[in-house]
């Protein structure tokens, strides 16, 4: 891999705000990234699972933006496309069975889909990254987590092996693990599960990306230290000006977290505001079911409410709006009638005929 | 059950001068899985002695000469098959040689060919294995029917219809029958760990970090899939020590004059049993029958130390 620009900018790489300068992007300066440009847009993105049941829509026109230091919450339940969506962004789909039937990922200026796999795999990394659910098994179990983390910079920067376990304390050091110095030579076992998710953090933003996908980054820890990566990611994203697009089932995580909030249902966007009003006054009946289906210390005693029934099959979608066999509004217009995402003033959006009357009920 | 000695390490506390040592808990042993199972090992006494026999073996058939000064090409027919003497500890062959050389240059015949049949058929393997288990679709179509097909052909009999085919049998020729036959056991053991290891999420997090096909597969389906491979690689190495000299003792693998134990207990079994001169038979089967347990005692104990499901 070329080395060109690498060694020049290494040494005060970690500077006040933590950035390193562009020119150090390399093999990625003939792509035509533009800075100016806005930095990512999701256009009608359209994604399929090709099974022998069928074809499943499992992204299904999903359009949303992100902006420098602006945080995307992306909800909705198990199988609704939030993940699929991200995968899609990284060009980690796994295909065969998964295939980009449409759309686009403008990343700065660039569409990243029409880009072919090898420049594709500069792009990952370096200008958008992603953090997994699963951190406990997201290391590689044999090697050093200081080798995992130096490995980045000596394949995608061509540092030596000492200069890239620098970088490595260093990166270990900014995510908040104590003593980094000694525990890069640590293994991922020796880590807890806070820590292990931390070392995760700290590998993708290694290399300073644009767009950071966190990806449900804290269901596989427990509360309190839930609390603390979410912190972690929303200070580094606010020290780097990244955008970052949360992924999650659960609207606690996103609530403090995210500016903008787009809810996810059967593979399609159902409902896209600003976190306050979403929170204050869901347009959505399906927003409106999750929201009443968070646990509440004031309502202790009572029936937690839940939403009737499962999300349907992919490949065997209710025609109409997805969402009507659950849909305490659902009338018959719904069960023929897609519903289009409509302008709802404030700058929201909602895909429900009824979005007026979902706010009595 | 392994952590004796972090245990001890919490109780005298840290160490004067190690500010950082308490926090991180007494910088406990850097380990990964091979150091898990190396530690494992050495404490392993069916390892020790095994790797001490296997050792033994190893060297008998580098370096015959520091075992034995007699040369075993000096046979006096008159001499055959006489019982152990001073002269001759374990007695002599059939054609009168020394007993004890044969037993010690016997080895290498059998030792090159389980060295070189098992390195070839673990790289075969881990190849083939890798690109049906990594790449699927038509790949591992192609690679699994083939293995299918030569799973169908039992090792020894299969040996012996190619071998008896041959006009010219040498270590060469038994090396390559033994290749063909059996690489595609260790192509599916392969195939299926790397099917498992990539499945795993830190392959997936290799992709989105940037890794290109080539290191995913060195860095992080080789290491994190190789372990069984390993394992049968060793127990390998004992049915292909055992294969050569059943092969031998029927009469398709090596010939004289070509020292092996095949061949002297192939030349041994009428006499022994017609005449009642057991050593002819006890010795060299005494060491193809250590060797072979040697290798698959080590398979054993490395299995052991290798599959965490066995702790």
């Amino acid at each position: 891999m070329s080395a060109t620009g690498a060694t020049e900018d290494r040494i005060d790489r970690v500077g006040v705000d933590g950035r390193r300068p562009r020119a150090a992007k390399t093999g990625l300066e003939s792509l035509g990234f533009d800075d100016s440009a806005p930095l990512l847009e999701v256009e009608d993105l359209q994604v399929e699972f090709r099974t022998r049941e069928g074809v499943a829509h499992a992204v299904n026109g999903a359009t949303f933006s992100v902006a420098e230091g602006e945080t995307l919450g992306i909800l909705g339940e198990s199988g609704c496309g939030k993940s699929v969506t991200a995968q899609a962004i990284m060009g980690i789909l796994d295909s065969p069975p998964a295939f980009i039937a449409g759309g686009r990922v403008v990343l700065r200026g660039v569409d990243v889909l029409t880009l072919p796999e090898a420049s594709r795999r500069l792009v990952r990394a370096d200008r958008v990254a992603i953090v997994f659910q699963d951190a406990l098994s997201s290391l590689n179990p044999v090697f050093t987590v200081g080798y995992q983390l130096g490995e980045l910079f000596r394949r995608h920067r061509g540092y030596s092996r000492a200069d890239a376990r620098k970088e490595a304390v260093g990166l270990l050091d900014l995510v908040g693990i104590p003593a980094a110095a000694q525990r890069v030579t640590d293994f991922p076992h020796q880590f807890s599960g806070g820590m292990r998710q931390r070392v995760m953090i700290a590998m993708s933003l290694a290399l300073d990306p644009d767009v950071l996908i966190a990806d449900e980054p804290t269901t596989a820890l427990d509360v309190t230290v839930q609390a603390q990566i979410m912190r972690l990611l929303a200070d580094l994203q606010q020290e780097r000006n990244m955008g970052l697009i949360l992924i999650t089932h659960d609207m606690g995580v996103v609530a403090d977290v995210a500016d903008k909030i787009c809810v996810m249902y059967a593979g399609r966007i159902v409902e896209r505001a600003d976190v306050h009003s979403i929170y204050r006054d869901p347009r959505h009946p399906y927003t409106k079911a999750l929201l009443q289906s968070i646990p509440r210390i004031d309502l202790k005693g009572q029936q937690l409410a839940s939403i009737e029934g499962l999300p349907p099959t992919l490949t065997k979608l209710p025609g109409g709006c997805s969402f009507n066999p659950r849909c305490y509004l659902a009338r018959d217009r719904c069960r023929h009638d897609e519903p289009p995402l409509y302008a709802i003033g404030g700058g929201r959006e909602s895909a429900c005929h009824f979005y007026e009357e979902v706010p009595e009920k | 059950m392994t952590d004796h000695g972090t245990g001890l390490d919490t109780r005298q506390g840290p160490p004067p001068g190690d500010a950082d040592a308490g926090q991180v808990g007494a910088k406990e042993r850097s380990a990964s899985l091979w150091a898990d199972a190396w530690r494992e090992l050495y404490r392993n006494p069916v390892f020790i002695i095994s790797s001490v026999m296997v050792l033994a073996v190893l060297s008998m058939a580098a370096f015959p000469s520091l075992w034995t000064d007699t040369d075993p090409e000096r046979c006096l027919l008159a001499q055959g098959f006489e019982g152990p003497s001073a002269a001759h500890v374990f007695g002599t062959t059939v054609q009168g040689c020394d007993m004890y050389s044969h037993v010690i240059y016997g080895a290498r015949p059998s030792i090159i060919i389980a060295v070189f049949v098992t390195a070839a058929v673990t790289l075969i393997g881990c190849v083939t294995g890798i690109l049906a288990g990594f790449y699927g679709g038509w790949t591992d179509t192609i690679v699994s029917r083939v293995t299918d097909i030569f799973l169908g052909l039992p090792l020894i009999v299969g040996a012996l219809v190619f071998l008896a085919l041959l006009a010219d049998r040498n270590i060469w020729s038994v090396s390559l029958v033994l290749i063909v036959l059996s690489w595609p056991t260790i192509t599916r053991i392969m195939r299926g760990s790397v099917i498992s290891v990539k499945a795993q999420d830190f392959v997936e997090a290799a992709r989105a970090l940037g890794a290109s096909n080539p290191s995913i597969i060195v860095r992080h389906i080789l290491p994190n899939s190789i372990a069984p491979v390993i394992v049968l690689a060793t127990l390998y190495l004992g049915v292909f020590v055992s294969a050569e000299a059943t092969l031998t003792f029927l009469g398709v693998g090596l010939e004289v004059p070509e020292i092996s134990w095949g061949i002297t207990i192939s030349e041994g079994q009428l006499i022994a049993v017609n005449q009642s001169v057991p050593h002819l038979l006890v010795f060299p089967c005494a060491a193809l029958i250590l060797t072979v347990l040697s290798f698959i005692l080590m398979g054993d104990a490395m299995r052991d130390a290798l599959d965490p499901r066995g702790r």
